[in-house]
């Protein structure tokens, strides 16, 4: 009797646990929709904003925020998956090797203002590049690259072995191998882990901070070397700065809500692949 | 002739891949370099210990204090008020996933959770700003909403999907052998549950509690804006506090580059840096050990 009073308790507190957490979730996406969708329209989502801040719209910051991650994803993805590609098919399995994986591993932890630091001091003061769309693309680029080498690595590592010692056994080269064999097989994971990491640096504030990210341009972004107005910066100014805090509040919502169904939307896509991916396994 | 030039080919490819890997290694390896030397010479104007135990972080007056004990202590507050609800609701909610859901529920709630975790830090910090701050402050009747209470309670919201994730997975790799092992013996559900399944996943579930944490730890924008930014030592939970993330981010854009200031903030960053790297490293011994324990060696 007493095992079932304990069980039932114990199940009793672990749907509670899952229904605290969908419930605080819930609350803050059923918030920022309600308030969000209120204040955009087409004019919002297009225009630049308007007196000081209180009307018009967000266009710069969304084409901002849109050219920040294609130029991340234009520098990382090329030198994050060659990075994973040598480490697991080339390189030699020794000490050293698990050595840099651990240490890349621990990039991917590192939190994001360090590297906006890093950006700071070596991309802005020390290259030069000034607050610049640029220096935002490459600190965007090498938060990614760690994220992108461990999952692109795990995708690699999970092809079975036996594919590859059966592509060379009949006469293939190592590069043909990877090529025609490892790479398709391990390319939907590799997609999703890449996928799922585009989403996070859309929604990155700390490190574009004090690298790329500025409240007010005066039109669309021109050239890479100019300050860029971004989507999660611009909710943090005009939470904290300017003085009209009660229009400046509407915005924020309406700007949190692209944010979020363009970083949810670009993770659903990775999450449904994987799924799909699974259940072709299965 | 045609061997040759194969093998010419496979060369070239090799060398593309290396030259590619080690380029972004260099990036890599950049990073941790850049944060020693830009701040370690911190320490020769401010003695190690006066800047870890300095009780007066005041880097702007005349002179400046740069004791940075008051932002360590802000760290620490939230983040351990943040593991205390994001441990419990993530590791129960993976349970619950794991344990009790149907086949088509947890099809459902894997994803979903998993879909939460990239919720930007940003969005929550505005829902901590406007919706939860002013909330607290009415409820418990305190002179400001911004407080290390509300940092903790919204960085725990933000961090449980991320823990939740893990350790579903954790437990997703518990054989099945052994839970037909425990019910053998007559076990019921919930004994299985604590005392073979948690067990068997403890090494994947403290990854993701180690995770969980230096997510918390490294959180910037969410601690910046609902925190309120006072750099002094906390008494109580319902304090402002400012975390060592904030500090940089809310002072880094007005420092003069080489300055004391400027070298300060990247030590501040250097110490995170070596915190995370704490982090990773345990998570990494615990998974060893228990991989060992349990025989699942790689």
């Amino acid at each position: 009797m007493n095992k079932k009073v304990t069980q039932n308790f114990g199940f009793g507190m672990l749907s509670l646990c899952i229904g605290i957490t969908l419930f605080f979730l819930g609350t803050i996406i059923y918030f920022i929709f309600i308030r969000g969708f209120r204040v955009i329209s087409w004019e919002f989502l297009t225009e630049v904003p308007k007196e000081a801040m209180t009307a018009g719209g967000v266009g710069p910051a969304i084409v901002g925020t849109l050219y920040l991650v294609i130029g991340a994803i234009v520098f990382a993805l090329p030198l994050g998956i060659a990075c994973a590609v040598y480490l697991t098919e080339y390189s030699p399995k020794n000490f050293a090797v698990n050595i840099i994986r651990m240490s890349i591993n621990n990039l991917a932890g590192v939190p994001s203002i360090v590297f906006g630091l890093f950006g700071f001091g070596i991309f802005v003061k020390f290259f030069g590049f000034g607050v610049s769309a640029l220096s935002g693309c490459l600190t965007l680029g090498i938060l990614v690259l760690p994220q992108i080498i461990s999952a692109s690595q795990e995708a690699l590592l999970a092809v079975p072995q036996s594919y590859r010692e059966a592509s060379l056994a009949v006469g293939a080269t190592h590069w043909q191998t990877i090529k025609n064999i490892v790479l398709p097989a391990a390319s939907p994971g590799i997609l999703t882990g890449v996928i799922l990491s585009i989403g996070r640096v859309a929604g990155e504030t700390a490190p574009i901070l004090f690298t790329a990210a500025t409240f007010y341009t005066r039109g669309f972004p021109k050239s890479i070397f100019s300050e860029v107005m971004a989507l999660p910066y611009h909710i943090y100014a005009l939470m904290t700065e300017g003085t009209h805090h009660e229009e400046q509040t509407q915005i924020a919502y309406g700007c949190a809500l692209i944010l979020l169904v363009l970083v949810l939307g670009i993770s659903a896509v990775a999450i449904i692949i994987r799924q799909r991916q699974r259940l072709t396994y299965e | 002739m045609k061997a040759k030039a194969r093998r010419i080919k496979e060369g070239i490819y090799k060398g593309i891949f290396t030259f590619l890997a080690f380029a972004s290694l260099l990036f890599l390896v950049g990073i941790t370099i850049t944060l020693f030397l830009e701040g370690l010479p911190i320490f020769k104007e401010v003695k190690f210990l006066n800047f870890i135990f300095g009780k007066y972080w005041y880097p702007t007056y005349e002179p400046p204090e740069f004791g940075i004990l008051p932002l360590i202590l802000g760290s620490l507050w939230v983040t351990v008020g943040a593991v205390l609800i994001c441990v419990p609701l993530g590791v129960g909610s993976a349970l619950f996933i794991n344990e009790l859901a149907g086949r088509r529920l947890k099809a459902f709630l894997k994803p979903l959770i998993e879909l939460l975790a990239g919720i930007p830090s940003i969005v929550y910090g505005l829902f901590g700003m406007v919706i939860v701050a002013p909330f607290l402050q009415k409820l418990l009747n305190l002179p400001v909403g911004l407080t290390a209470f509300t940092g903790s309670l919204i960085l725990g919201i933000m961090a449980t999907p991320t823990v939740c994730s893990i350790s579903e997975d954790a437990l997703s790799f518990v054989p099945r052998s052994f839970r037909e092992a425990s019910f053998a013996v007559g076990a019921n559900r919930w004994q299985t549950l604590t005392r073979v399944v948690i067990p068997a996943s403890a090494s994947g579930i403290s990854t993701g509690i180690m995770l969980g944490m230096s997510r918390a730890v490294g959180e910037t924008m969410t601690v910046l804006m609902v925190c309120g930014g006072a750099a002094v030592i906390p008494r109580t939970f319902f304090q402002p506090v400012r975390p060592m993330t904030a500090t940089i981010a809310a002072e880094m854009g007005e420092t003069v580059m080489g300055s004391t200031h400027y070298h300060s903030l990247f030590a501040i960053g250097l110490i995170l840096f070596l915190i995370t790297l704490g982090f990773n490293i345990v998570a990494e011994l615990i998974s060893r050990r228990y991989r060992l324990k349990l025989g699942l060696g790689r």
